[in-house]
């Protein structure tokens, strides 16, 4: 597999939200606007490269049989860091994302690329592996978020566009199945195309 | 809080799938089959309890005291994914029976968020003494056990319904868990 395939199989093909669906459950809770997805997805992209490139580091340190513990304590540790850095420079962020900053551990993506990429690969290909897959997941969060937005409150990005009010039932819970499921058939109609 | 609000608020109002959006992963991983969900929802019931009840225990007495509340994260999800490994080994020993209706469940347990989210929100909550977050657990195992079977039911019927090309499989069961979202949102008026 090329060094730009290994990027770029996140974005579509493998894109870990429309196509494997895995971390459906941040993709759900926090996409209530575009800013809070993407704020996700960057969270998420960064545990993500860095799990990827420690994992990638101690491989052969490992046995075999204790691998799935010690990934979970990187990833862990990695959540951690985030968790405190976000609450002290993006307090607002922080807030909005709530219980879903530290349940980035049971992402199964972050778990899923440790095992299946970067317990195999060298750095290199993982840092790629995972800066393709985060952008990926961030890239769908932010979509899923921009519709919702735009749906339920008239509103990109936080500027109104009409002063009415929207569907509200786009930002509540069951707008966010409706919307990952018309997004899904859309991106499944457009995979298909392209193979 | 009561304990009879805890449990209608856990099962019903903010249930922890359709309301909180925890374990939609399995919600949505092992939905297609009535038995394999309750199969489910027996051994995320079982972990849940046990796991929202050490963590409680580490976090007033071990984590408040010692001031080390970030170290969370990291001590409640390897607290869950060992109790994983040893609900495991002694099902095997104990009951094989269970150990073989379950057993195919648990290791997927370690990652769904629901177990570490509600251990998380139970350790958080000051009103919550053990008792009540036991309780608040197993009302949530019950929500769980509650969406994943309902719904479980509804795929198993969708197999026989004739969906346009576009939105078969993933795509109209998302459809499927809005509209059951959308009714779960009718128990909002309790509260």
């Amino acid at each position: 597999m090329s060094k730009l395939n290994i990027f770029t199989k996140g974005f579509f093909s493998e894109n870990a939200v429309f196509v494997l669906l895995l971390g459906l459950c941040p993709t759900l809770g926090v996409t209530t606007s575009a800013v809070n997805g993407l704020g996700m997805g960057l969270a998420t992209t960064f545990v993500l490269v860095m799990s990827n490139i420690v994992v990638a580091l101690i491989k052969n340190l490992i046995p075999d049989k204790v691998r799935i513990p010690v990934f979970i304590v990187v990833i862990a540790s990695f959540v951690t860091i985030v968790e405190l850095t976000m609450q002290a420079f993006l307090p607002d962020l922080f807030d909005a994302l709530g219980l879903f900053i530290p349940l980035i551990v049971v992402n199964c993506l972050i778990l899923g690329r440790a095992e299946a990429f970067a317990s195999k690969n060298n750095i290199l290909d993982s840092i790629l592996d995972g800066l393709g897959m985060g952008f990926g997941f961030a890239m769908a969060l932010g979509i899923l978020g921009a519709v919702r937005e735009l749906l339920g409150g008239l509103a990109v990005f936080g500027y109104k566009l009409a002063d009415a009010d929207g569907m509200l039932v786009f930002v509540l819970a069951p707008g966010a199945f409706l919307a990952l499921g018309y997004l899904i058939a859309i991106m499944n109609k457009m995979n298909k195309k392209t193979t | 809080m009561s304990y009879f609000l805890i449990v209608i608020s856990a099962i019903f109002v903010n249930n922890i799938v359709l309301a909180k959006f925890l374990g939609v992963c399995p919600f949505m991983g092992v939905s297609t089959k009535v038995e394999t969900s309750i199969g489910m929802t027996g051994a995320v019931m079982f972990v849940m309890v046990i796991a929202t009840m050490v963590t409680y225990l580490l976090q007033r007495y071990v984590l408040m005291p010692l001031g080390i509340e970030f170290m969370q994260t990291i001590t409640f999800i390897l607290v869950i994914a060992s109790l994983v490994q040893m609900v495991e080994i002694v099902l095997k020993k104990v009951s094989p029976s269970l150990y073989q209706a379950l057993g195919i469940f648990l290791p997927l347990i370690t990652t769904n968020c629901a177990v570490l989210g509600v251990a998380i929100i139970a350790a958080g909550n000051a009103e919550f003494d053990l008792m009540k977050s036991v309780v608040f657990a197993i009302a949530n195992a019950f929500g769980f056990g509650l969406a994943l079977i309902t719904f479980a039911g509804l795929r198993e019927h969708m197999e026989l319904v004739n969906v346009p090309k576009g939105m078969k499989g993933v795509p109209i069961a998302f459809v499927m868990a809005g509209l059951l979202a959308l009714a779960f949102m009718g128990f909002a008026g309790i509260a």
